[in-house]
C-alpha cells in the first residue's frame, strides 16, 4: 500500500532521515520507536505527504504521494497530529465531524451521523460531545482528535504519539482501537514511546536511530536488550511476563541513600523513606 | 480490559437549533422594523406605518396609510430609502468580511483592515480628490477606491507568498508594511491638498452615508451579493481551517486555495463597502464576535447571521449619525469606533480571564 524507497530528508544541511526503506501493508499495526530526535515525526510527515523526500520516493498505491490530490489523499489516509490546537470554540462533536470533510457531497456523507457517533463511543468521548474543545483536558483533546481520525474512515491511519497525554486505561483503549482498525484491514502506523506498550500491540516495530531505520520486524525479534540499549544509549532489561515482553530501563542514577538520617527541611522535596 | 460494547446506534446529542432560529428571527424582524423606523426619522418625520404604506402602494398593494406630509413620499424614495439600502448593504458586507477574515486567520482579532483594503482605498480616493480627477464623474472616487482596495490586498497577498505557501504571521506582517506605505501616500496627499480637498479627504475617511443615491446602492449590490454567496460556499471549509493548516490539509482541504479565495472575497466585500461609505471600522470585528457568543463558531450560520447583524448595526448607527444632532450628519465611522473600541477592550479582558489571553 505505502512504500518508502531510499528516502532521505535534510534540513539546513543536517540529515534528518537517511535512506529509509519501509513497506506498509493492509491489516498491520506498525509501531515507530526511537529516542528523541531520531526522526520519527519526520518519517511520519513523509508518510502523510506533508513533506517530500529530498532523494528517494514515497508512493501510495504505486503513485507518488506528491501527485495525489488533497481530497483523494484525505480519503485514503488520516493523520493524528501530536498537538491538538483549535482556533475557535467548536464543540467536541463538531471537531469529530470535521473528520468527515473528505466525504462531503459523496454517497458516504449519509453515514456521517452513524460514523461520528460510533467513533466517539469507541473512544469514550460521547459524554464530552457538547463541551467546547479548547476547554477539554490534554487527554480528552487527544481522544476527541483520535475519534476525528477514526471518523475519517481511511485505509491508512497515521498516529503521532497517540498515547502521550493519556492515562494507562485510555492508552490501552486507544491502542486496542488501533489494533481493531488493523484487524479490519487498515494499515496503522503509530509513533510510540513506551516500548512495552509497542511490544504489546504492534505487529511490527520499526526502530529509528539518528535518521536511519536500524531494525524492522516483530517485537520479539527487534526488542533485544542489546539493540535497545545501544539505540537509547541506556541499559535495559527485557523481561517476559505472562507471555508478554516488557522493557525496563535500568536505573543508573538511583536516589543516593543519605549516609545518616537527615531531618528534611520544612517545605523541601527531600524523599523520606 | 473488556472493550466497551460498541453500537452503531450510539446517539449524538441533538444540535441546538433553537438558539440559531431565535437569533435569525430576531435579526430579521429587527432589520425590517428598523428599516421602517429609520426611513421615517429625520428632519421630515414620517411615522413607520406610513413608511410601510408607501412601500406597499409602490408594490401595488392597497395597504396602510400613505405619508400625510406633501413631500413625504418624495423624501422617502429619493433620500431615505437609498441611504437605508446602502447602510444595509455596507453593514452586511463589512460584518461578513470580518467573519471570513477571522476564519481564515484562525484568529478572532483579525479585521479586513489587516490586508490593507481600507488604507489602499483611502489612498486611491485621496489621489482622486487632490488631483481633481474627473474621468468618471461622481463615480470617480468610488471606482478608484474600489480598485485601490483590491490592488493593495493583492499586493499584500503576493508579497507574503513564498514557495507557493502563505504563512499567516507573514501575511499579517506584510499587511503592516504595505499599510504603512499606503498611509505614507495618504499623508503625502493630505500635504499636497488645498484646504478644501483636505477637508474632503478627512471626511471621506471618517465614513458617511450622506448623499447616497439609488445608483450607489445598485452598484454595491452585485459585489456584496457575490461576496456573500462566495462566503457561504466557503463556510464548511473555513470550519475545518480551525484545525490549523496541517490538519486541515489532512482532511482534504486545499488550504492555499481556500485562503486565496477568502482573501479575494474579503477584498471585494470590503472594497465595495468602503468605496461608497468611506472607512467604517469595528463592524467587521465586533459583529462576528457577538454572533459567535450566541450560536457558536460554525461558519455556515456565522456568516449569514453576521451579515444580518452587521446590516442591523449599521442601520442603527446611521440613524444615530443623522438624527443625534439636529441639522448635522455625524461621521458614522466615528460612532462605530466610539462603541467598538471599548467593546474590543472588554473582549480582550474577557478572553484573558477565560483563556489566559492570546499568546
Amino acid at each position: 500500500m505505502l512504500h518508502v524507497a531510499k528516502a532521505s530528508v535534510r534540513l539546513g544541511g543536517r540529515p534528518l532521515l537517511h535512506e529509509v526503506d519501509l513497506r506498509l501493508g493492509a491489516g498491520e499495526l506498525v509501531a515507530l520507536v526511537g529516542p528523541n530526535g531520531a526522526g520519527k515525526s519526520t518519517l511520519l510527515s513523509l508518510l502523510a505527504g506533508d513533506l517530500a523526500p529530498d532523494t528517494g520516493a514515497v508512493t501510495l498505491d504505486g503513485i507518488d504521494l506528491a501527485a495525489w490530490k488533497h481530497l483523494e489523499l484525505a480519503r485514503r489516509r488520516a493523520v493524528l497530529p501530536q498537538e491538538h490546537r483549535l482556533a475557535f470554540g467548536f464543540s467536541a462533536v463538531d471537531v469529530v465531524r470535521m473528520g468527515r470533510a473528505p466525504w462531503a457531497r459523496t454517497p458516504r456523507e449519509g453515514d456521517d451521523d452513524t460514523v461520528v457517533a460510533s467513533a466517539m463511543a469507541r473512544t469514550e468521548v460521547l459524554d464530552l460531545a457538547e463541551r467546547a474543545f479548547p476547554t477539554l483536558s490534554g487527554g480528552e483533546k487527544a481522544r476527541v482528535a483520535f475519534a476525528r481520525v477514526i471518523a475519517q474512515e481511511t485505509p491508512l491511519v497515521l498516529l503521532d504519539e497517540p498515547t502521550a497525554a493519556l492515562d494507562l486505561r485510555h492508552q490501552d483503549q486507544v491502542l486496542a482501537e488501533a489494533r481493531r482498525l488493523a484487524h479490519h484491514g487498515e494499515a496503522v502506523v503509530a509513533v510510540v514511546h513506551d516500548l512495552s506498550v509497542a511490544a504489546a500491540y504492534a505487529d511490527r516495530i520499526c526502530v529509528l536511530h539518528r535518521g536511519r531505520l536500524v531494525a524492522d520486524g516483530p517485537p520479539a525479534e527487534v526488542l533485544t536488550a542489546e539493540l535497545v540499549g545501544e539505540v537509547y544509549e541506556h541499559p535495559v532489561d527485557v523481561l517476559h511476563h505472562r507471555g508478554r515482553l516488557v522493557v525496563v530501563p535500568q536505573r543508573l542514577r538511583a536516589v543516593p541513600e543519605p549516609a545518616e538520617p537527615v531531618e528534611p527541611e520544612e517545605g523541601s522535596w527531600s524523599s523520606v523513606r | 480490559m473488556t472493550a466497551p460494547a460498541v453500537t452503531a446506534e450510539a446517539t449524538l446529542p441533538r444540535a441546538r437549533a433553537t438558539r440559531a432560529t431565535v437569533l435569525f428571527a430576531g435579526l430579521g424582524v429587527g432589520l425590517v422594523v428598523m428599516t421602517l423606523v429609520a426611513a421615517g426619522r429625520g428632519q421630515l418625520a414620517v411615522p413607520p406605518d406610513e413608511v410601510l404604506g408607501a412601500v406597499a402602494h409602490r408594490l401595488g398593494l392597497d395597504l396602510g396609510p400613505l405619508p400625510t406630509h406633501p413631500q413625504g413620499e418624495a423624501t422617502l424614495w429619493s433620500v431615505r430609502f437609498p441611504r437605508v439600502a446602502l447602510a444595509v448593504l455596507v453593514g452586511a458586507a463589512l460584518a461578513a468580511a470580518g467573519a471570513l477574515m477571522q476564519g481564515v486567520f484562525g484568529n478572532p482579532l483579525a479585521e479586513p483592515g489587516v490586508v490593507g483594503v481600507s488604507t489602499g482605498a483611502a489612498f486611491a480616493a485621496a489621489v482622486v480628490i487632490v488631483f481633481q480627477i474627473g474621468l468618471l464623474g461622481v463615480w470617480t472616487v468610488p471606482v478608484f477606491a474600489f480598485v485601490g482596495g483590491l490592488v493593495t490586498t493583492l499586493a499584500v497577498y503576493l508579497l507574503s507568498r513564498a514557495g507557493g505557501r502563505t504563512e499567516v504571521v507573514t501575511l499579517v506582517l506584510t499587511g503592516i508594511a504595505v499599510n504603512a506605505v499606503a498611509s505614507a501616500g495618504l499623508a503625502l496627499m493630505l500635504f499636497l491638498a488645498d484646504t478644501q480637498a483636505r477637508e474632503e479627504i478627512v471626511f471621506w475617511q471618517l465614513g458617511s452615508l450622506n448623499g447616497t443615491r439609488w445608483a450607489y446602492a445598485a452598484a454595491a449590490l452585485p459585489f456584496v451579493a457575490v461576496g456573500l454567496a462566495g462566503a457561504l460556499l466557503l463556510a464548511r471549509k473555513l470550519d475545518v481551517l480551525a484545525l490549523g493548516d496541517r490538519a486541515a490539509r489532512h482532511v482534504g482541504i486545499h488550504v492555499e486555495r481556500v485562503r486565496m479565495t477568502a482573501i479575494v472575497l474579503v477584498a471585494v466585500l470590503t472594497a465595495a463597502a468602503v468605496s461608497f461609505a468611506g472607512i467604517i471600522g469595528f463592524v467587521g470585528l465586533v459583529v462576528p464576535h457577538l454572533v459567535r457568543m450566541v450560536i457558536g463558531p460554525g461558519h455556515r450560520l456565522l456568516v449569514p447571521a453576521s451579515a444580518l447583524g452587521g446590516a442591523l448595526l449599521l442601520l442603527c448607527a446611521d440613524l444615530a449619525a443623522r438624527t443625534a444632532v439636529a441639522y448635522a450628519d455625524l461621521p458614522i465611522g466615528m460612532l462605530t469606533a466610539l462603541v467598538g473600541g471599548p467593546f474590543f477592550f472588554w473582549l480582550l479582558r474577557r478572553t484573558r480571564r477565560s483563556a489566559g489571553g492570546w499568546a
